[in-house]
Formats: structure tokens, sequence, C-alpha cells
């Protein structure tokens, strides 16, 4: 190597050391800040959520004004219609009604729903590189919407039938891991590894036996995608999500319990066994509504819980609400990249996945220089 | 008996059929009084550890424990950076509904438990930048803070330098005799027993065991039959103190002196 070579190295990686001290200094000053203004970030990340629901109802390749686009919303969530004529074009009222409100809505609760349920499981299970798709539920959904698929059933039957096969699979895995006597967390979470994997098994035959049409449909949906929002299904993902969700961030402290193993929480008094178990029911309720209309959405659990840790630390009485807010931010702001900016249905999936293993692989390195815990 | 008392009597696990790890284990402790459970690796000190706590069901005999029991695991990790305080306040598990967050009244509690072992200005500091010592206190407090009666404690000074071990040993003492709390830990220290406990247990055998007084069961033969390794006991003067303590004599290493 050059002398020349050297030194631009030396002076890449000095840039680099700067930018990463500079990024931790910043992210210090957020955390503290934080725990001397408890509800200054709670309050910031659900206003920067419902700006961005706005704001992208507003855009797109039929863009509209903020009043406009409010007062449509707001004449729709009447539940009746205002007297008189319409002040605006039908199509307006369609592009928001029919196409806009159900996929940002849809985009924002699978967010939600994600965010949540990998910060639960990471925080249950005391592992910070567990996933909601672990509990096998994932897969099962897959499983039920290929065979749907495979049956050219109609795209409600492919949901319903998503929707069993994910809870087929968590009965499954619940039945394996207490026939096996390990109805624990590691146990449970072994059991759906095990389970999960023989329903990819039965999708990867679905895959190998579809035809043209249906392997299209197949692929599309097995990567996540958003093209299924419609009033129904916003609903059948968002009932599970608010009601699961609003359990969860009633047990968030208990989840720090939880976190210590199950000794030592067992000793504080907490009832382990039975709140594991609720937990994961919850966690694969709203898995099993999301990737049933969605697909899977891949990385969201898992890098979400992070990103929130690095926010307002790893305390779940503030995590769960941030990871809630940022898991749908995330997902909407993708979605909306591929709505707007790509102007193609890229599977949503695919891009959770190219900015999540990245990050991931950001969080790997650090591990190994300063632990999980410097998150 | 009154609360903080314990007893167990006929007490016996097996993990898997008739291989049993102990069988007929018999121990007791009055509130205020220190219990050190002595045994070589793999003897069961765990396993009676967690039957004492209520986590593990015994194979056979009866445990009978009156009062709140808390627990200090041995080599404490947690997987989160939690601060010395989110520590603190999970001792509250038991009084704090299970919908339900805890109060600043909690949190108040917590925060005095802290000052109470002298870290109160640690509160902030997060649990893993703290060092083993520090980490015991913290864990402590947790104890004080669930206004426990009995206290278990798995090898409290198993990673500690010796400044470390002294300060720990100090809070048994002062837990025992000053906060009024039953104390039970498990050592492989004799002289740590020695120090502050007030009943010991032996753990010698799947059916042998010696518990009672720590000066009656402490014996250079029960020691040398727990260890394979002659103890003495020592006494002597130091400064204003009549110290007596255990020594073991490690007879095969390079610095012996022959007659």
């Amino acid at each position: 190597m050059t002398e020349a070579a050297g030194k631009e190295k030396r002076k890449k990686s000095g840039r680099w050391r700067e930018w990463s001290a500079r990024s931790q200094s910043l992210l210090r000053f957020i955390r503290d800040f934080n725990s001397r203004n408890s509800l200054a970030m709670p309050l910031f990340l659900t206003g920067a959520m419902f700006a961005a629901i706005i704001g992208s109802i507003c855009i797109g390749p039929y863009p509209m004004s903020i009043f406009r686009a409010g007062h449509i919303v707001f004449n729709l969530s009447l539940p009746w219609p205002l007297p008189g004529d319409l002040p605006w074009p039908l199509k307006e009222l369609t592009v928001i009604q029919v196409i806009r409100l159900p996929r940002v809505l849809l985009a924002t609760v699978a967010g939600i729903g994600l965010g949540l349920s990998g910060t639960a499981l990471q925080g249950m299970m005391r592992n910070p590189l567990v996933g909601p798709d672990l509990v096998g539920v994932s897969s099962g959904a897959a499983m039920g919407g290929v065979l749907a698929i495979m049956m050219d059933w109609s795209p409600a039957t492919v949901v319903c039938l998503a929707f069993i096969g994910g809870l087929a699979a968590m009965g499954g895995t619940f039945w394996l891991a207490g026939a096996a006597g390990k109805s624990d967390g590691i146990g449970l979470v072994v059991s759906g590894i095990f389970v999960g994997a023989f329903c990819l098994s039965c999708v990867g035959l679905g895959v190998f036996l579809a035809n043209d049409g249906q392997l299209h449909n197949i692929v599309f949906w097995l990567l996540g995608t958003m093209i299924h929002a419609t009033p129904e299904t916003v609903w059948l993902v968002g009932i599970p999500t608010l009601v699961g969700g609003a359990v969860l961030m009633l047990l968030r402290w208990r989840l720090n319990l939880l976190s210590l193993g199950n000794v030592d929480a067992f000793a504080l008094g907490v009832q382990t066994k039975g709140l594991r178990l609720g937990v994961i029911t919850i966690v694969s309720l709203i898995i099993a509504a999301q990737v049933s209309v969605t697909g899977i959405i891949g990385w969201v659990g898992l890098v979400i819980p992070h990103l929130g840790r690095m926010l307002v630390g790893p305390d779940h009485r503030k995590l769960l609400p941030a990871s809630a807010c940022l898991g749908g931010l995330f997902v909407l702001l993708i979605d909306d990249f591929t709505r707007v900016i790509l102007r193609s249905d890229v599977p949503t999936g695919v891009l959770t996945a190219l900015i999540g293993t990245p990050f991931i692989c950001y969080l790997f390195w650090k591990k190994q220089t300063k632990g999980w815990s410097s998150d | 008996m009154s609360t903080g008392d314990f007893i167990f009597t006929g007490l016996g696990h097996a993990y898997l059929k008739d291989n049993w790890i102990f069988r007929n284990y018999r121990g007791e402790a009055v509130r205020g009084q220190v219990l050190a459970l002595l045994g070589p690796n793999g003897s069961g000190k765990t396993t009676l550890l967690k039957i004492l706590l209520g986590a593990l069901t015994p194979s056979e005999g009866s445990v009978n424990i009156q009062g709140q029991v808390a627990f200090v695991p041995q080599l404490f990790q947690v997987a989160f950076d939690y601060t010395a305080l989110d520590m603190v306040l999970m001792g509250r598990a038991k009084k704090v509904g299970l919908f339900s967050q805890p109060t600043p009244a909690d949190e108040e509690a917590a925060i005095n438990a802290l000052e109470r072992m002298g870290i109160g200005h640690m509160a902030y500091r997060p649990f893993h930048e703290m060092s083993g010592g520090q980490r015991q206190l913290v864990i402590f407090a947790r104890a004080l803070v669930a206004e426990a009666d009995i206290l278990i404690l798995d090898e409290p000074t198993s990673a500690l330098d010796l400044k470390n071990q002294n300060g720990i040993l100090e809070w048994i003492d002062r837990l025992a005799r000053r906060e009024n709390l039953t104390v039970i830990f498990s050592t492989h220290h004799p002289h740590h027993a020695y120090a502050v406990a007030d009943q010991a247990l032996l753990m010698l055998g799947e059916n042998d065991f010696e518990s009672g007084p720590v000066g009656d069961v402490l014996t250079e033969k029960n020691l040398l039959q727990l260890y394979g390794l002659p103890l003495k006991r020592l006494t002597f003067d130091y400064e204003d103190l009549n110290v007596e303590t255990l020594v073991p004599v490690f007879r095969n290493c390079k610095r012996r002196k022959a007659n």
C-alpha cells in the first residue's frame, strides 16, 4: 500500500470514528433528555406517526391538499354522511376511501403490530435476536395462504386460510412444547422453529407445484405487500393489533420482570409460566392477523426494538409504546417509498429486509465491540 | 413459628428417578439468623436454594417458610441495560398489580432502599456499568424494597475480589443483625460461613449432612470430609480483636515448609 493510500485510509477511518462518536453522543443526549422528560419522546413519536399518516394520505400519483384530504377523512369517519352534495369530486373521494386510507392504515397497524410483537418477544425471551416469526405463526399463515392461492380461491379466502394457518401453527407450537414438557419461553421458541420449518417445507412444495400465474401470486404475497388493503382487511389486522396491543401495554412493566429470567422473576413473585403463555398467545394472534393480509414482512419485529432501545432505553414501560410508534412509522414510510417514489409495487418485505439487514449488521458489529446492552 | 423463621425436614430431590442429589436433609433458622450452606461443586446447593425459594418442588420432605422470600442469584447478568433504579423497582413486583405500573411511591421506596445500601447516588447508573460488588448491593436493595423477611443468596462472593467479599459479608451481617432479616447463603468459603453465619449445613453426600450451630458443625474433621482437604481452625489476636477463623492447608503446593 502506498503512503498516500494509507493516509487516505486512516483519514476515512478517523472520519468514521468521529461520526460514530457523534452519533453515540447524540443518542446519549436523546436518552438523557428522555429520562428527564418522560412524556417528551412518546408524544414526539406519536405525533410523528400521525403526521406521517396524514402526509401519506395526501401524497401519491394523485396529490391533494392536506385540508381536502382531512375534510374527506373527517367525513368518512362520521357514522352518517353529510347532507347535500359532496363538496369534492367523486374521484378524490374514491382515491382516499378505496385506495389510500386503507393502505396507509394497513401499513401503520401492521408496523405497530410488528414493533409490539418483536419488543415483547425479545424482552420475554431475554434475547435481542428474537423476532416474531420465530414462534412459527408467520410460516403457518404463509402455508395457509399458499394453499388458498394454489386452489385458486378468492383473495378473501386467502386471508381467511392464512389466518387459520397461523392459528393452527400457534396451536401446534403450544401442543409440541406441552408434549415435550417444555412449555416455558425457550421450549415454545424451539417448538415454533420446528413447526415453522414444517410449514415452510409445505410452502416450498406449493411453490414447486404452482403454475406460472399462481407462482407470481405466491411469491408476491410471501414477500410482503400492502396491495390487499381494503377496509375489511384493515379491520382484520387492526382489531387483534389494537386489542392485543392494549393488553401488552398494560403488561409492559411485567416484561421487565420476565427479562430477568425464570428463577429471578419467580422469586420476585411473577407467575412466569402463565405470563409467558399469555404474551406468546397475544403476539401469535397479532402476527397471524398481519401475515394473513400483508404476507411476511421480515426484519421489522427484529430491528425496531433495537431502534427503540437506542432512543428511550430498555425499560419496557417506555420501550413498548416507542416500538409501536416506530414500527408503524417505519412500515408506513417504506410503503410510501414504494408507492410514491418507486411508483411500483415492490414488495414491502423486500425493502424492510434491505434496510433491516445492514442495520442488524451494524448492531452485530457494535455487539462485538461494546455488547448489546450498549444499544 | 413466627415470620422470618424457616425449617425443612426430610428434604430430598432427584432430577431423574432414584438418582438422588440429597435425601433426608434437615435445617432451620429463626428470624435474624444467618444460615450458610457448604458443599463441593455438584452437591446440590443451588437445587436446595431453589427448593427453599419455591421455584422447585422437592421430590420428598417438607419446607416450612414463614414470610416473604427474596433471592439474590449467582453472577447476576441482565439481558438489557436497565438502570440500578429500574432493577430495584422490580422488587415491588408483588405490590404492583398484574396490569398496573409502579407508582411514584414505589420509585421513592426504591431510591430509599438504594440510599440505605449507600449507593443512592448511583440510582440512574446503568447496571452493566457497575462493579460486581455494587451490583450485589443493588440486588440487596431490591430485597429490601420487596420488604422480604428471608433473603436467599446463591454464592454471593464467588466472583468478587477480597475487598468486595468483605463488603458483602458485612452487609449480610448488617441485614441479619440490624434489618432483622433471615439470610441463607451458599458458599465455597468455610471462613466466610465462620465469619457471619449462626447456623451451617454441610452437604457431605446423598444421605450425609451435618446441620447446626456453626461452631459445632464447621469442625476440622467435618471439613476434611467435605473437601478432602485439611482446614485448620486458628485463634489469634489482631489489634483489639480475638479472631477465630479457618485456614485451608494446601499440603502439596510449592511453598510448603517441612519441619
